[in-house]
């Protein structure tokens, strides 16, 4: 018989009861529906113990490897301590210790954390400004290569946040920073597996940081890295990223814009990056693809990309939510 | 006799299958509308659940369950005609998968039989 505590509360289970029936039974409050693995509404997250494989079957590999778990499906097999997810970690104070512009309306800004802050490129914290002003950015930066995190902020018109970054931020400044948060990240143990990361925008931050993650882990399929913006303006870290195509022969590096005033410089594309994503291979299925960027494209590429034969767990997206996208999404 | 759900192959048959029937039920004009919801994974997660119902595999839905989780579909203009093209989306994916013509059938019926319960009526 394991033991189980959840929420301070310690709850047996023994063979036959599922972790979802014990909570149910003690008066727990989890959701759920199908109780039969499929429909993931009893989605959990282990802190502590060994989670049962079944409990894990059907998960994506980033869910996996945070420790989530669907309760239905979970008989454990020694002491756990679950809980249900929670996005409101901490804060921990960081310090500004460079920033520069990469676009003309893209500033970079990496911050070292004052306390151990353990993340995967590719996941996103929340950057406060003051205890009400927060807003949240993706990390280029990898753990154990860089001992800073690495935003990209974008001026957003009428954007209080990145206003204040880009006009009041300086290297010195004490902030607050919150998480990581997202399943968008790299996840080594399909070392062969075609990659194909595309993204808009700011969108290149977290892709950036996938790109080297899967290099620094020896990953040997190829990585297409695939970024779009309307104009030539709007690409940037062409020099590094051109730089890291020619050290790794498995790793492609690809722009595109949708317009440009006059001659493209070298190495651009004219076109629209959905196109160029589908016609990386003449069949995305068995791919793993990362997607970010502007809610729309995402939305649209990640639909694309999965009737071109792609698997829905290998489709890992992160749509960059506005203020007022997230308000219409919660309303 | 094994049921219709280990005939059908189980779980793996589902996850097989699931991914097929959701590529269809995306690009059929008659229902994709429904569909438009962004999130896939979620999306993905129900239609597993409604296929391992239809196979006849363990579930815990509820005509309650049905009722509450298509009503805001309903409001939206779900009707008979919508269901037909789900049912025969399933057969399609089915009949791909190789299925027995009889388990086909089977599986149809159990989809019939809680088609009162997702219209709502």
């Amino acid at each position: 018989m394991a033991k189980v505590t959840y929420n301070g509360q310690i709850v047996d289970t023994d063979a036959d009861t599922s972790l979802l029936e014990a909570l149910l039974a003690q008066g727990c409050e989890i959701p759920n529906s199908c109780r039969a693995g499929a429909c993931q509404s009893c989605l959990m997250q282990a802190t502590k113990g060994e989670i049962p494989a079944q409990a894990q079957a059907g998960l994506k590999e980033t869910l996996k490897a945070q420790g989530y778990l669907l309760a239905c499906r979970c008989y454990p097999h020694q002491d756990m301590e679950v809980r249900l997810p929670v996005s409101g970690a901490v804060r921990i104070p960081v310090t500004v210790i460079e920033e520069d512009m990469l676009a003309t309306d893209v500033k970079r800004v990496r911050v070292r954390p004052e306390a151990d802050f353990v993340y995967r490129p590719g996941q996103y914290v929340t950057l406060w400004c003051d205890a009400r002003l927060g807003r949240s950015y993706s990390l280029a930066s990898v753990p154990g290569r860089d001992d800073h995190l690495e935003m990209h902020i974008k001026l957003v018109p009428d954007g209080r946040m990145s206003r204040w970054v880009h006009e009041h931020l300086h290297v010195g400044d004490r902030l607050l920073l919150q998480g990581p948060a997202g399943n968008c990240f790299y996840v080594p143990g399909a070392p062969q597996q075609n990659l194909l990361l595309a993204g808009t925008g700011t969108g290149l931050a977290p892709l950036y940081g996938i790109a080297k993650d899967a290099l620094r882990a020896g990953h040997q399929g190829d990585i297409y890295l695939l970024h779009g913006a309307p104009e030539p303006s709007g690409l940037y870290l062409r020099e590094e990223l051109s730089a890291l195509a020619r050290a790794h022969e498995n790793f492609r590096y690809i722009s595109c814009v949708l317009v440009s005033d006059g001659p493209l410089p070298e190495g651009i594309q004219l076109g629209a990056i959905d196109e160029l994503a589908l016609g990386v291979a003449p069949s995305l299925a068995g791919w793993k693809i990362y997607l970010c960027g502007v809610p729309q494209l995402v939305n649209q590429l990640r639909k694309k990309i999965f009737l071109a034969g792609a698997r829905i767990n290998d489709i890992y997206a992160d749509p960059f939510l506005s203020v007022a996208d997230a308000r219409k999404a919660a309303a | 006799m094994a049921n219709l759900f280990e005939r059908l192959g189980g779980e793996a048959a589902v996850n097989q299958a699931v991914e097929n029937f959701y590529r269809k039920v995306l690009t059929d004009d008659r229902i994709s509308h429904f569909f438009s919801d962004v999130d896939m994974d979620r999306q993905i997660a129900k239609q597993k659940g409604f296929l391992t119902m239809v196979f006849g595999g363990p579930n815990n839905y509820t005509g309650k369950d049905l009722r509450e989780g298509h009503r805001h579909l309903v409001a939206k203009g779900l009707n008979d005609g919508h269901v037909d093209a789900v049912i025969e989306l399933l057969g399609e994916t089915l009949k791909e998968l190789r299925a027995a013509e009889e388990d086909i059938k089977e599986v149809a019926a159990i989809a019939e039989s809680v088609r009162d319960d997702v219209l709502n009526r």
